[in-house]
């Protein structure tokens, strides 16, 4: 038994049962829609993975250090309306100054959030309500209700989409998907081995802890948000790439789908845990199961919504009730607690009210 | 932060509260609109004004309630579109329109009541099941309706959300004067009242001292919930039809006004008289950037920097607060430090 707890974690259990849950998900669908497991199916599906994914990423860098980021969806709209209506003022911008201006752009937004939540101390729900209304408003100002079209986009833009890494059996790989798997991977390296990264985890499980143990928390949280930020403004980019037609309600409400990958995905709403991986598999569930609900013919897809919130609770009890548990089971056997104390025997207490005790 | 201030004991102060600051803005913004447009001081205008945004006015009563409990409820937007269009519904397949408001303010107690049993008695975080609640309850409003719109309601019920019945107050306003005058006797008159900022200041403190915490926010939720459902078929009145994306987006105004009102997000301050003064804010803003032709986008981001500012400007009279003590501190201390 102490074997098996040393190769895994609580964690991976957790994400390796979302997999199945994918699996499963899959071969369902699979027997009810005809034609479902094709190679376009898996196409469409990226494609959608992809944009999330790379938002989801930023968003778990914020929830991370036990803060959230709803302004997400107006970042990604601002930054592809923007650079959109860039190119189609002048089409000679090089592809890379047209990435660095989205990402760059985002980076700025993000670091008016993070200024705000980390330095000015308000409550990130606050801040982040408040940019989600106020990026939102610039942009339908500053865009004249103008849209940004397909056909006044560069040729290269265009068919960026449909350029093909390469190719998996039937499947192709496109640069889009392969751009958001570098993001997950250089991110989680980032969160798991570099320094920054053990100060967001740091910062998420015990915020006056990490103080008192010289942390700069404020920084690690300013830069947790650029970083998400800038991220929403390279999937601006991509979804400007992706859809060709940009209005201005472009993107509105991906927060939702954004904040809903990364809690389904383990990352726990009150900081401290979780992963990349995670955040990328809950997107690809929330994906599939948004693709899947489109096709299926016996239920609407208006269910999509009541099914997406009813899997946010679900992972979020999964997550109080079920992993607590299983880390508590973990952590007693490591450090060969023989007696634990009461404050560990009862399961129920949450992460603050035994901080304030402790107090 | 208006404890803060009353703990220091210059009596000029007790007059340095937030509800003062908010008095002087609301001033400033109607002396602002009386110059700003002719029209304004209509008496048709001031109804309208309440009118327009009748429902949301009437959420945030009991999201005050909510947030000083130390939770949030995001779900108030979608459960006033899922009641509406449950009420729709119902009707369209031919039940009597009583019967439909009936089931439809139950479904509003049910919703509620769902979430205050994961907050309450699982002991979830408030933020993420009332978020899973503002994409579930959305969701049912849309397989209620798809993407159908309905109207046609018996002229009663029109008349309801629209016409005044009592001189010029219409039923939503007479709703929510009740509604707020009961609002400020139970949260400040009695004990129940006093439970919910014990709950939002320590809830650690509230369960040894006997408040029956999972109670009182078993009851909040559900009042939220039916409270989020009559304001659901307020709507529904005043527009003469339901779809889908009813009350879409709703909850940020509601929290909005909660929070300039100087309700603490963090739970255990504020007042409804200060919530009052901040609806009053609030709407006359938004008519006044109406009456000179300011776009609904506009609006809604200087509502949005409205929030930020909320917070922002108390953090930082307390932070000011905090250095002004510690300077006084040190130099009280001065002497001794040098002779010792």
């Amino acid at each position: 038994m102490n074997t098996i707890k040393r190769l895994i974690r609580p964690e991976q259990i957790r994400e390796f049962s979302l997999l199945l849950l994918i699996i499963l998900a899959v071969l369902f669908f699979g027997t009810q829609v005809e034609n479902f497991l094709s190679s376009r199916t898996v196409e469409r599906v990226l494609s959608s993975v992809a944009i999330i994914t790379v938002v989801a990423v930023g968003q778990t860098l914020v929830v991370l250090t036990r803060n959230i980021d709803l302004s997400v969806g107006s970042m990604v709209g601002f930054c592809a309306y923007f650079v959109g209506t860039q190119f189609t003022q002048n089409q000679a911008i090089e592809p890379l100054v047209g990435v660095g201006m989205a990402v760059g752009l985002g980076a700025l937004l993000g670091a008016i959030n993070g200024g705000l939540v980390a330095y000015a101390r308000v409550p990130a729900i606050i801040v982040t309500l408040g940019t989600l209304a106020i990026y939102r408003g610039v942009l339908v100002e500053f865009s004249g209700a103008k849209t940004v079209t397909t056909a006044n986009l560069p040729e290269w833009l265009v068919s960026l989409q449909r350029v093909n890494l390469f190719s998996v059996g039937e499947i192709d790989i496109r640069l889009m998907v392969f751009i958001a798997l570098v993001v997950v991977v250089v991110f989680q390296i980032g969160i798991q081995f570099l320094q920054f990264g053990r100060r967001l985890y740091a910062i998420g499980s015990n915020p006056d802890a990490a103080r008192v143990a010289g942390i700069p928390a404020r920084r690690t949280v300013l830069i947790a948000y650029v970083l998400c930020g800038a991220l929403s403004g390279l999937a601006g980019f991509m979804f400007l790439v992706r859809y060709g037609d940009i209005t201005t309600v472009a993107a509105q409400g991906m927060e939702l789908d954004v904040v809903a990958a990364v809690v389904v995905g383990g990352v726990n709403i009150f900081g401290g845990s979780g992963t990349m991986i995670g955040a990328l598999l809950g997107a690809i569930m929330i994906s599939t199961l948004d693709y899947s609900l489109t096709r299926l013919e016996s239920i609407s897809e208006f269910w999509k919504g009541a099914l997406l919130g009813s899997f946010i609770l679900l992972a979020v009890a999964a997550d109080a009730v079920i992993l607590a548990r299983l880390r508590q089971l973990w952590a007693r056997t490591e450090l060969k607690l023989t007696t634990p104390t009461a404050d560990e025997l009862t399961p129920d207490t949450p992460k603050e009210a035994r901080h304030v005790s402790g107090d | 932060m208006s404890q803060a201030i009353n703990a220091t004991r210059a009596p000029f102060r007790r007059w340095l509260r937030w509800e003062t600051l908010l008095l002087v803005i609301f001033i400033v913004t109607v002396m602002v609109n009386i110059a700003q447009s002719p029209v304004y001081l209509n008496p048709n205008n001031f109804i309208n004004l309440f009118q327009l945004s009748i429902e949301k006015i009437i959420l945030a009563v009991v999201m005050t309630f909510i947030i000083i409990n130390g939770e949030i409820d995001l779900s108030i937007a979608s459960i006033m579109g899922m009641s509406a269009c449950i009420m729709g519904r119902l009707y369209e397949s031919g039940v009597p329109l009583e019967i439909g408001i009936i089931v439809a303010v139950a479904a509003g107690a049910l919703a509620g009541a769902f979430s205050g049993f994961w907050i309450a008695y699982v002991g979830l975080p408030s933020l993420a099941v009332t978020l899973a609640g503002l994409v579930g309850y959305r969701g049912v409003a849309r397989i209620m309706l798809e993407d159908r719109s309905i109207g046609d309601f018996p002229v009663w019920f029109e008349t309801l959300g629209q016409q005044p019945i009592v001189g010029s107050l219409t039923f939503g306003l007479i709703l929510f004067i009740m509604l707020f005058i009961v609002g400020l006797i139970v949260l400040h008159r009695t004990p129940f009242g006093r439970y919910v900022y014990a709950i939002g200041n320590n809830k650690q403190a509230a369960v040894f001292a006997g408040v029956r915490v999972r109670r009182v926010k078993m009851t909040l939720f559900i009042v939220s919930g039916i409270v989020a459902a009559v304001a659901g078929l307020l709507i529904a009145a005043r527009f003469g039809a339901v779809r889908g994306n009813t009350a879409d987006g709703f909850e940020l105004d509601v929290v909005t006004m909660v929070l300039l009102g100087g309700v603490s997000i963090f739970g255990g301050s504020g007042t409804l008289v200060g919530v009052g003064l901040s609806i009053l804010i609030i709407l006359n803003l938004r008519n006044g950037m109406s009456l000179v032709n300011t776009t609904g986008n506009i609006q809604t981001s200087v509502i949005g920097m409205l929030l930020i500012l909320s917070v922002l400007l108390p953090n930082w009279a307390r932070i000011g607060q905090e250095l002004l003590r510690r300077q006084r501190l040190r130099t009280a201390l001065a002497p001794h430090t040098t002779q010792g």
